[in-house]
């Protein structure tokens, strides 16, 4: 089928070539921040599995028996390994616990006599798990008995996960906002260059989305191929990231795989959007 | 088909360029717009052919009142009117085909009907050979053949020409003028604006004179 004749003449528009160079760098910023996001995410995650794993179960007297003859530390071991929620418990050597005490107690603190209770590590079977019901459960077999989830130091890693994923959000959203400028500015500037064009054609009969619409697929195609070379180069930069910095700053191939692909697409929406509604404005000035 | 009553124009907060324009043409007519340069040919013209819109009055054109018209339907109204403007208006960087096929292409005729009535159309006009021409390519009076071909190639309800002698030799001029007539004389309404009064005597037709932005002469 011939080729349709490009009526504008916006093919050799300057500030039509411009527009994929914008955009690539626009959407490389949009690529990397995203990329930062979804990493930053995940390390946050990882954090947070690794604290709430941290789980310590405090035995006051852990020596002294129970009615039934038990040892209270024995007692307490007992319950948690009969526990469905409880992957391991290992009663804390020790040598870790003086390690612990130094910073308070000064060294050979542990040889004073204080009354030092014992200390149980609980590794949990699942992740988010509520350990109140079983500091419940404890505290009446073993009295006393105290659970630390280290809740504090989660819910602070929480936030800093949502305010991490916001300011790459943000960083996306100003991304766009960029995009959705150049757009408007090159198409303002390919209108006052064609400006003789588009009157003639609207004098002809075009309609106004007739013209828009040539306008907006252009600067679709223009900014979608800046866009896809943009993508391109963020994504070869974030694995590049992530094979030098993985353990510091982990990239979620999946992630990156569901969310990098959507960069041009909506890059490419954006820029039809935006030509369509500044043509339309200022072929509004014409009767 | 055409009908000024008391129509006034004036840009912005600057003197009327029309005052209290009245009159009518009718469907099918030939009608003369004569006057000297600065009469206010050209932008009684430009009401015409909807580039301009009056402040006060009423025009109906093609029966719709232009001032309360929506802007949505002036272009169906457009592309009923055939215009050859007074500088050609082509497009430089689109062939003299591309240029005669644009207003059927606006108007989405299947492109194997553009092939064919623009490729007549331009046979007509005496340019079969320079269809791939640009205009920066073309002579004056060739640019000035591609422009009327533009203007009739929908065959159009109402022809407006602006000044369309001024670029051409008198044989040039005389097949013109011819061309109108004998779309005149198949039921299209043809104004032509000019300020050549020799063409008024070997055409007789309807004359409107303007001179000062008002109608001084109607007859």
């Amino acid at each position: 089928m011939a080729r349709r004749p490009d009526p504008i003449g916006l093919g050799a528009a300057m500030a039509d070539r411009l527009l994929p160079t914008l955009a690539a760098a626009v959407t490389l910023l949009a690529a990397l921040a995203l990329g930062v996001a979804v990493a930053a995410s995940a390390l946050a995650e990882r954090w947070r599995n690794a604290a709430s794993e941290a789980i310590t179960v405090q035995v006051p007297d852990p020596a002294k028996a129970l009615p039934d003859g038990r040892a209270r530390i024995d007692a307490a071991l007992a319950l948690l390994r009969d526990s469905a929620d409880v992957a391991e418990a290992t009663p804390m050597q020790d040598g870790r616990m003086a390690e612990l005490l130094r910073p308070w107690l000064g060294p050979g603190g542990e040889q004073l006599a204080l009354p030092l209770p014992a200390v149980i590590e609980v590794a949990p079977a699942v992740s988010d798990w509520d350990s109140s019901a079983l500091a419940a459960r404890l505290g009446e077999v073993v009295p006393g008995t105290t659970v630390e989830t280290q809740g504090r130091l989660v819910t602070r890693l929480r936030t800093l996960a949502r305010s991490v994923q916001a300011l790459g959000i943000v960083a996306v959203l100003i991304a766009t906002g960029i995009a959705a400028c150049v757009v408007a500015l090159a198409t303002r500037a390919t209108l006052a260059a064609r400006r003789d064009a588009v009157e003639i054609l609207h004098l002809l009969g075009a309609e106004d989305r007739q013209i828009a619409s040539r306008f907006a697929r252009r600067a679709a195609l223009r900014v979608a191929a800046g866009a896809l070379l943009g993508t391109v180069i963020g994504a070869s930069v974030l694995m590049a990231l992530g094979a030098v910095a993985g353990p510091v700053l982990p990239m979620d191939p999946g992630r990156l795989a569901a969310g990098l692909p959507l960069l041009p697409l909506a890059t490419a929406a954006i820029g039809w959007i935006t030509a369509q509604s500044a043509v339309r404005r200022w072929l509004r000035h014409l009767p | 088909m055409i009908r000024f009553e008391d129509v006034s124009l004036r840009y912005g907060a600057g003197p009327e360029v029309l005052r209290d324009v009245t009159f009518g043409i009718p469907p099918g007519a030939l009608c003369w717009l004569c006057g000297p340069s600065g009469a206010g040919k050209s932008t009684l013209m430009r009401m015409m052919y909807l580039a301009l819109r009056p402040t006060a009055g009423r025009l109906s054109l093609l029966g719709a009142d232009i001032g309360r018209a929506r802007r949505g339907d002036l272009p169906r109204l457009r592309r009923r009117i055939g215009v050859v403007f007074q500088d050609f208006r082509l497009l430089p960087h689109l062939s003299a085909f591309d240029n005669v096929a644009l207003p059927l292409r606006l108007a989405r005729r299947p492109e194997g009907q553009v092939r064919a009535d623009v490729g007549e159309m331009l046979r007509w006009v005496g340019l079969a050979r320079r269809i791939d021409a640009r205009p920066p390519e073309l002579s004056g009076g060739e640019q000035q053949r591609v422009a009327i071909a533009r203007a009739v190639i929908t065959r159009p309800s109402l022809l407006l020409a602006d000044e369309p002698t001024g670029n051409l030799d008198d044989v040039q001029a005389e097949r013109l003028l011819a061309l109108f007539t004998e779309l005149n004389r198949i039921g299209t309404t043809v104004v032509v604006a000019t300020h050549n009064m020799a063409l008024l005597d070997r055409y007789p037709a309807r004359v409107i004179s303007i001179a000062d932005g008002r109608v001084q002469m109607d007859g």
